[in-house]
């Protein structure tokens, strides 16, 4: 599902440090969240990250080592060293688990380049890891978590299409 | 019939048994089993939670020693076998004899089944391995028709497990050198098959092309479902043809026979796939222990919903109803 143009136009007109500020106190709830989260990348950790959104301007670059998340126009992304695109919907469901990275790949809805190893290795970390965007976002939001984790949840089953019926595959 | 079903991650292994499985099979990180790619696999303290996680909920826990042992290293392997009996695992899936002596002899208890790695497709294989290491079950290679299978089940003191969905390996399990041809490795010495390390993807025009260390293993035109980047679903061009000269990138599916194999004395049905993340385990468990309970007119619009998942998005019955020329 890709984001619609009042959602991806603005981000071309939004300054980076703006994006990247959001962007990068997000990564650091994760992290925290989830501690042992680059532990089963070993050596790779220490490799470069492209996640490059087909249907945003902007590109992320994420280094494990550091730990640092970075944001970048697509036209002056910098170089990585395994690079994974595809909607940003699929990537926040590859994120969090909730797509198999493989049938995706088989479909054509995500491409890889680079490093295979690397990504490999990153795709069975996030897999282990259990991460839950609107739970960890709703750790962010005060007051307002019960609000934040309602909508965001909707927000995830309408994107990712999989508004809970009796016959689908029941999330542990 | 038993359902065995894989776990890469310890996250895979807690899906595994809360889909239904009655047995989630897995390895150690390293290169003991023929699922050693990054970032995957239990460390000894990540498989003793796995198998309390397993046995509070009654589903049993196989771990996966199906590598050969290289001379002068043996200790690896032993040391998996020890500690896998050590952590309580309910049988270890071996495929090197010298490993399945070493087992029987020290921990006699130890329940021991035959992998598929072991190739062991006909009644003289099994029956020596049997008289030998004391094996409860073998895993049949993906060879076999039906009708093989129930004539083998005959003649042979020990259960049957067989694959029913998942990735197909070409027809020499256990014995296969195209990875190690390619690369240097090998899934039945590292564990390895076509290692990511020499898997290379990019775009050419509006073609994905796959690579294998120097080998172009196939170009996909834009559209068309990938496959895995390995020999044996390479598109090769042979005289005036380009087409696949080993096998087509497809997976296994067999549920619609589920009713013939268990005829057949098949005991257990096994889903391969350690290497795929938790929502392909939810997904095919939870489908596969509704398929299994279901009436067989039921099964095709359950199992259908698992062709998204399949390599190639497409599926075979493979050997099973195999007509041999």
């Amino acid at each position: 599902m890709s984001l619609p143009l009042a959602i991806t136009a603005p981000l071309s007109f939004v300054p980076i440090i703006a994006i990247e500020s959001v962007v990068q106190r997000v990564f650091t709830r994760v992290i925290e969240t989830h501690p042992g989260l680059f532990d089963r990348l070993a050596d790779h950790a220490n490799k470069r990250y492209a996640f490059l959104p087909s249907d945003l301007p902007i590109g992320f670059l994420v280094e494990p080592a550091v730990p640092r998340i970075s944001v970048h126009r697509k036209e002056r992304a910098p170089a990585s060293d395994a690079c994974m695109e595809g909607e940003l919907v699929l990537l926040l469901a590859l994120l969090e688990g909730r797509v198999d990275g493989d049938a995706v790949f088989f479909s054509r809805d995500l491409t890889v380049s680079g490093d295979m190893e690397a990504m490999l290795a990153l795709r069975n970390a996030l897999d282990d890891c259990e991460i839950d965007l609107p739970r960890d976002l709703a750790r962010m939001s005060g007051p307002f978590a019960p609000l934040v984790r309602r909508a965001t949840e909707e927000i995830r089953e309408r994107a990712l299409g999989r508004v809970v019926k009796e016959e689908a595959p029941q999330w542990n | 019939m038993e359902l065995i079903c894989p776990a890469g991650t310890p996250a895979a292994f807690r899906e595994a048994v809360d889909a239904g499985a009655d047995v989630v099979y897995c390895g150690f990180r390293d290169e003991t089993n023929a699922r050693n790619f990054p970032g995957l696999n239990f460390s000894r303290e990540e498989l003793r939670t796995a198998i309390a996680y397993a046995k509070q909920r009654k589903v049993m826990t196989f771990v996966a020693i199906n590598t050969f042992m290289r001379a002068g290293q043996e200790t690896l392997w032993h040391q998996a076998v020890d500690d896998a009996v050590a952590l309580g695992a309910d049988a270890v899936i071996l495929a090197d004899f010298g490993l399945m002596a070493y087992t029987v002899e020290r921990h006699p208890q130890q329940r021991l089944h035959v992998s598929v790695q072991a190739s062991a497709s006909n009644a003289d294989a099994v029956r020596f391995l049997v008289e030998a290491f004391a094996a409860k079950r073998v895993v049949l290679p993906r060879t076999l028709t039906i009708a093989d299978i129930a004539r083998l089940a005959k003649q042979i003191d020990c259960e049957i497990e067989v694959f029913a969905f998942g990735g197909l390996c070409v027809m020499a399990e256990g014995r296969c050198s195209l990875s190690s041809y390619a690369t240097g490795k090998s899934p039945n010495m590292n564990g390895v098959c076509s290692p990511a390390s020499h898997v290379r993807y990019r775009q050419d025009g509006r073609e994905l092309v796959s690579e294998l260390g120097d080998y172009t293993i196939n170009r996909f035109p834009a559209g068309e479902a990938a496959g895995y980047p390995t020999l044996c679903k390479g598109r090769f061009d042979i005289a005036d043809e380009r087409g696949y000269a080993f096998e087509d990138p497809v997976s296994l599916d067999v549920m619609d026979h589920i009713d013939a194999l268990r005829s057949a004395g098949v005991s257990a049905l096994k889903i391969e796939g350690r290497q795929r993340g938790k929502a392909y385990v939810a997904e095919v468990v939870s489908v596969m222990r509704r398929a299994l309970t279901a009436g067989a007119a039921e099964r095709p619009a359950l199992v259908s919903r698992l062709k998204a998942l399949s390599e190639g998005q497409k599926t075979t019955t493979g050997a099973y109803e195999k007509r041999w020329r």
